[in-house]
């Protein structure tokens, strides 16, 4: 079974962190690319979370400790480096999970568009990693501050190393954190559910 | 032997390699340009409430619609590099000043409101302005504009709708939904340039088949259409001298402050410096990636 | 970045059509952004992207030497055939 609670908070957070890049991508090609991933996840996320209750009710009127959405999706853009790690490792562990759930019709459909992100994130990994020496700094970097939140997640994939040993990135060796499905949530969470929740609330029972 | 004139003459397009003069050619950069900036620009106003959008269907569609903007950006320069002028060099002269965007953009969006009033108001008026322009005597900027009044279709109605569901909905909504529509009304009039008797580049725009109307008929056509819409939203236009005129068979409106407008378009309005800035830093921040990408296709080249 | 034109087959059974164009470092990414800017609503089922200087494209100046030619060639048109009357199926 897909925890739809989880796995829904998961696609509405991560395509929140996406929903920032729109007018701040590095070409207008990718602003357009980027807004197509938060649309795929932002889709998912609706469905997801209309199985478990009120999409809006849950989207807009939970407190962040009643998240259960993964620590990874909910760290900031940083620079597009991060935002690229953030969405391979994510849609790695995405793609596996729906892959072993043929029969829920969110998995069906979901798995098509992770898919895509999946081999999407992995184009600019190699571009990144191998590109210029500043885009490989940034894209290590980036690596060492998330992938102490792959733990939460299934470990990385065969894909994930595979693609990382292409482009000559290495994997860290860092400590694993983990909380976000008990609702124990990093700094970045309150900020970001804050912006999302602030119109809404301001209209208590108000319809859209 | 076929000339510019005979293909003008004949209503016929002119394509990328025909010859043409040399006037028609930066006339047509210098307007695809802008339209093209606009789209752009104008992804800002509305892509600030992306994250802010108080349901998740709202969050949706708005999205898809800032997405649309700036697919529109990129089919309009593409119809403007036929022209045989490169894309960076038309964003290198929006970044530094010397080509413009429409200043509509220039105001700023406050409230949940302004993003009815922006579709309803603002992709009101462009699309009266571009649906002419489907037949403009440019093959590539006419077949451009086809693509995007075809995709724009759904920016109007979800501005509309969303106006409409804030006029009925709660007193603090409907008063949003007012405030709204008394600030953008007259700055989507502006949006049909400067009354005929002072458009400089109209007439041979006209003669040229690049522009179809005159601003003054398309302002016309513009608040014809607006006034029933407004009464069914049950939102009040912000024209005391707004009123049908039986013998001309059209609504007679006020006086459009054009000092507001030359202010705007001199670089004075609310928002004018924040949308550069906000232009610039995006592509400054996006250089050391777009030199990674190129640096790895060199390699693979080799 | 390079420029791409880009074709798009719309269904099943037709020919690609040229969409449009865009800027991309590489093929695999035109592809990838190709899309995303010309199929965002179902329009295609199959793309090509291709570097814009690699086209040859008839040059406008050679437009009445090229085509002009065939247009004294009625025969080739099913229309310059007068049949009896009541043939059918031809």
């Amino acid at each position: 079974m897909i925890d739809a609670l989880e796995i829904g908070d998961d696609c509405l957070v991560l395509s929140q962190r996406l929903c920032q890049w729109v007018t701040r991508a590095p070409t207008l090609e990718e602003d357009v690319a980027l807004a197509n991933l938060a649309l795929d996840l932002l889709g998912q996320a609706r469905l997801l979370l209309s199985r478990a209750g009120d999409e809006d009710d849950l989207a807009y009127l939970r407190e962040p400790a009643q998240f259960r959405n993964c620590l990874l999706v909910e760290q900031p853009n940083g620079d597009f480096a991060h935002t690229i790690v953030r969405h391979l490792l994510y849609s790695d562990f995405l793609f596996d999970l729906y892959d072993r759930h043929p029969g829920d019709d969110v998995a069906a459909k979901g798995v098509k568009e992770i898919a895509y992100h999946r081999d999407y994130a992995r184009l600019w990994i190699l571009r990144l990693g191998l590109g210029t020496d500043e885009s490989h700094r940034r894209t290590t970097a980036a690596l060492e501050a998330l992938w102490p939140f792959t733990g939460e997640l299934s470990q990385p994939s065969p894909f994930v190393l595979d693609v990382l040993r292409e482009a000559s990135l290495a994997v860290p060796d860092v400590a694993q954190r983990e909380g976000g499905r008990r609702g124990e949530h990093t700094e970045h969470l309150a900020p970001l559910l804050a912006e999302l929740q602030v119109l809404h609330r301001a209209h208590p029972g108000a319809r859209w | 032997m076929v000339t510019f004139q005979d293909l003008i003459d004949a209503d016929e397009r002119v394509e990328p390699r025909d010859d043409m003069p040399e006037a028609y050619r930066t006339t047509l950069i210098r307007q695809i340009a802008q339209h093209a900036h606009s789209e752009i620009i104008g992804m800002q106003p509305e892509g600030s409430w992306i994250t802010r959008a108080p349901s998740l269907k709202r969050k949706a569609i708005l999205l898809a619609k800032v997405q649309d903007e700036a697919g529109h950006g990129l089919y309009l320069y593409g119809a403007a590099e036929t022209l045989g002028v490169a894309r960076e060099e038309l964003l290198d002269a929006l970044h530094d000043g010397r080509q413009r965007y429409s200043s509509i953009f220039n105001y700023p969006t406050p409230t949940w409101a302004d993003m009815g009033a922006i579709g309803w108001l603002v992709d009101g008026a462009a699309i009266v302005n571009q649906v002419p322009l489907c037949r403009c005597s440019y093959g590539p900027y006419a077949r451009a504009m086809v693509r995007i009044c075809k995709e724009e279709s759904f920016h109007q109605r979800q501005g509309y709708e969303l106006l409409h569901t804030l006029a009925h909905g709660t007193p603090e909504q409907k008063s949003m939904a007012q405030d709204a529509v008394d600030r953008w009304w007259w700055p989507s009039l502006m949006m049909f340039g400067p009354p005929d008797t002072e458009s400089t580049h109209s007439a041979q725009s006209m003669a040229w088949k690049i522009k179809r109307h005159s601003n003054d008929d398309l302002r016309q056509r513009f608040v014809d259409m607006c006034v029933p819409q407004a009464e069914i939203l049950g939102l009040t236009l912000p024209d005391p001298d707004l009123r049908w005129n039986a013998g001309r068979g059209h609504y007679d409106f006020g006086e459009i402050d054009w000092g507001e407008f030359k202010r705007v378009l001199a670089g004075d309005g609310p928002m004018n410096r924040e949308r550069m800035a906000h232009r610039k830093s995006a592509h400054d921040e996006g250089a050391w990636v777009r030199e990674a990408a190129r640096a790895y296709a060199a390699r693979s080249a080799r | 970045m390079r420029l791409w034109e880009v074709f798009v087959r719309p269904r099943r059974g037709l020919s690609h059509v040229h969409a449009g164009s865009l800027h991309a470092p590489d093929a695999e990414l035109a592809l990838r952004h190709a899309r995303d800017l010309f199929t965002r609503r179902q329009e295609g089922v199959s793309i090509w992207v291709v570097p814009a200087d690699q086209i040859t494209a008839s040059s406008p100046d050679d437009k009445e030497s090229f085509f002009d030619p065939a247009a004294d060639k009625p025969y080739r048109h099913p229309t310059f055939y007068e049949l009896p009357e009541g043939v059918e199926h031809l």
